[in-house]
């Protein structure tokens, strides 16, 4: 991997820097090389400590059965197998219930509708409050600060027994209902930022130029938004892809519809623990969104912290 | 009615479009409708309040409603009608030993993992700001993976790291030398089952493996924003880097800090699916946090009872709610609603 190949040669460059010096050092110079080189061996060590449950998950993904139980664990799987995949893909494992692709699909479409729903409604309520006074505006607001706090579990007796009332409990409809629902209100507040720092002139001048309510909005403010909306759209899709509670209260026993999080627990809970194909579903499951989430962690990072720092 | 903050400027217009002149089509006169009656905002914010009002506004009444309710299995089917019950379900709460357990685990937990996170957060946020920049990508790249892996993926993790089984900590710890508190009673050791602290010590290590990097990232962000000059000046005075940190850096970024704070006991509040993983739920009762508790009284338990549930739900939420009214009251002080 280069991440340890990068530890490698920090920590060399680090050592000779601190070690080799020049003939005579001043004291000083002694004193700065050495707190230099503290602070990146702890940038090292906070590194590596951060990495080793993820690298150990990947590690026992492909180690056959007799070595993820050695008695003298090792790093390295000393005779890589791609046998705890293929159980996961093929469903031929302990407590198996399917394949992990449908679990994938499943997750998959929840998330991607719910990103999608999101986005489109929180689009329109952050135009309509970055825009507009209307009354109850700020009520509003705070409105939407206390309800994104309100926990799940606190809410999930009657969200179970409603959407049993319309049919849509073992339902990736119902799911994905909620998900997007739970997603609006920090969209909503994320968007609204993105929104008023558009200039107003330029919808002004295209609405003198004729331009009607809808091009306004498809034409000026979406493509301006769009940033802001990749930032939401993240944090929806975070909401929805990691969610378990209703997952695991709605679905029950409808093991067919199972996320990719529910189909996860569900094996890891039965028939003793064979870990080996848990840590690969694990695996097949954290690293898309991980190397998703690196891909897009300018973005990222800084919305989400914007929103923190702001709000 | 509503009133644009300047003008609207769809207004300017009204009906120069070819599809909009013929005063007699449909459009024509929904849009003038909706400038008449200044509905824009209105209409715009409809649809995503009606998802937040039906998905969460609406279920926080119905179990206000329940709490005081006997609603269980019986009423659902309609074999025994809903009745009134007072404050009968708060009574039964109040009078059962487990719920105090519970509680009591959520406040250790949270008064243990914040603060944990907090230093921790900040200890990396200060390390990325004095790395250089190699250094700086490769430890925040490291970070971001782990607060990127999904919960669940993590619980089962952690699950599997501190397993009796094969778990590589207990054999790290078995290891580890005597002065170190090592030994071969290390082997083999159950963290999940023997009792809530043990349990819980998972728990917070893996809360703080996903939080702390949320922290690190906000903080040096702010950070960033604290002038080099008034650092440089303290350091030129003879401060110790504890004291740059406490009597400068820490002064001006307290909104941040405050708003991290109450984020972090928020969201320890509310640990569900790593305590439901580690502790292997529906196992021992002793290790409930107030999640948990909560969900086993509702779901799990042999006579469901959704008063029951709906009122510890309520006692849930009402806690949670000083603490976010401590956090819209900070970020409104902050400028939040501008």
């Amino acid at each position: 991997m280069t991440g340890t190949e990068l530890t490698a040669t920090t920590v060399a460059r680090a050592l000779s820097r601190a070690l080799a010096g020049s003939g005579h050092p001043s004291r000083a110079r002694v004193a700065k090389r050495t707190r230099a080189f503290s602070v990146n061996l702890l940038g090292v060590l906070v590194a590596l400590v951060t990495l080793f449950p993820l690298f150990w998950m990947i590690s026992t993904a492909f180690k056959p059965s007799h070595e993820i139980y050695s008695l003298t664990p090792s790093l390295i799987p000393s005779h890589p197998t791609l046998g705890n995949f293929r159980a996961v893909s093929s469903g031929q494992v302990s407590g198996g219930i399917g394949t992990v692709w449908l679990f994938f699909r499943n997750s998959l479409a929840v998330t991607l509708a719910a990103v999608l729903v999101a986005s489109l409604l929180s689009l329109m309520a952050s135009v309509a409050i970055a825009r507009y006074r209307f009354r109850l505006r700020a009520t509003l607001l705070v409105m939407l600060l206390i309800v994104q706090m309100v926990p799940a579990q606190a809410l999930i007796i009657p969200l179970f027994l409603d959407f049993k009332r319309i049919g849509l409990l073992q339902n990736l409809l119902g799911l994905a209902i909620v998900y997007a629902a739970q997603a609006l209100p920090v969209s909503i507040w994320m968007l609204r930022n993105f929104v008023a720092t558009i200039p107003r002139e330029l919808e002004e001048a295209a609405s003198i130029d004729g331009a009607g309510g809808f091009t306004i909005f498809w034409r000026i403010l979406f493509p301006l938004v769009a940033p802001g909306l990749v930032a939401t759209s993240i944090f929806a899709f975070i909401t929805a892809y990691n969610e378990f509670i209703v997952a695991l209260t709605f679905l029950g026993l409808d093991q067919h519809d199972y996320t990719l999080p529910i189909y996860v627990t569900y094996f890891f809970g039965r028939g003793g623990a064979d870990w080996g194909p848990i840590m690969a579903a694990s695996t097949l499951y954290t690293i898309p969104v991980v190397i998703f989430f690196l891909i897009v962690r300018r973005r990222l990072v800084g919305g989400l912290v914007a929103g923190a720092v702001k709000g | 009615m509503a009133e644009t903050i300047q003008h609207q400027p769809a207004a300017l217009a009204p009906g120069r479009r070819q599809g909009q002149r013929d005063p007699g089509s449909l459009r024509y006169r929904f849009g003038t409708f909706t400038r008449r009656h200044k509905l824009a905002p209105y209409l715009l914010l409809a649809p995503g309040l009606a998802g937040i009002a039906l998905v969460l506004l609406w279920p926080l009444v119905q179990v206000m409603i329940f709490s005081f309710q006997n609603y269980s299995l019986m009423q659902i089917t309609g074999a025994a009608p809903t009745q009134w019950v007072g404050l009968a379900n708060f009574t039964v709460t109040f009078k059962d030993p487990e719920f105090w357990l519970s509680l009591r685990t959520t406040v250790i937990v949270a008064a243990v993992v914040v603060p944990l996170t907090l230093i921790v957060g900040t200890i990396v946020g200060l390390l990325l700001n004095r790395l250089g920049k190699k250094m700086s990508v490769f430890v925040s790249t490291a970070a971001l993976m782990a607060w990127a892996t999904p919960p669940i993926s993590a619980a089962v993790l952690f699950y599997w790291l501190v397993s009796p089984d094969g778990g590589v900590v207990d054999w790290a710890l078995a290891k580890l030398p005597h002065w170190l508190g090592g030994g071969a009673q290390w082997a083999g050791y159950n963290w999940t089952t023997n009792g809530w602290l043990q349990a819980y010590i998972v728990v917070g290590a893996l809360v703080i493996w996903q939080a702390f990097p949320f922290i690190a990232v906000s903080v040096l962000a702010g950070l960033k924003t604290v002038p080099g000059e008034l650092l440089e000046a303290a350091r030129v005075d003879g401060a110790t880097p504890w004291r740059v940190f406490w009597r400068v850096t820490f002064p001006l970024l307290k909104p941040i800090f405050l708003v991290l704070l109450l984020l972090s006991v928020i969201w320890d509040f509310n640990i569900f699916s790593q305590s439901y993983i580690v502790t292997g739920f529906p196992g021992n009762q002793n290790e409930y946090n107030l999640s948990l508790y909560l969900y086993d009284k509702a779901f799990s338990s042999t006579i469901p009872s959704y008063g029951l549930g709906g009122a510890i739900a309520l006692i849930f939420a009402i806690i949670l709610l000083v603490v976010t009214v401590g956090y819209v009251r900070t970020s409104i002080r902050q400028g939040a609603l501008t």
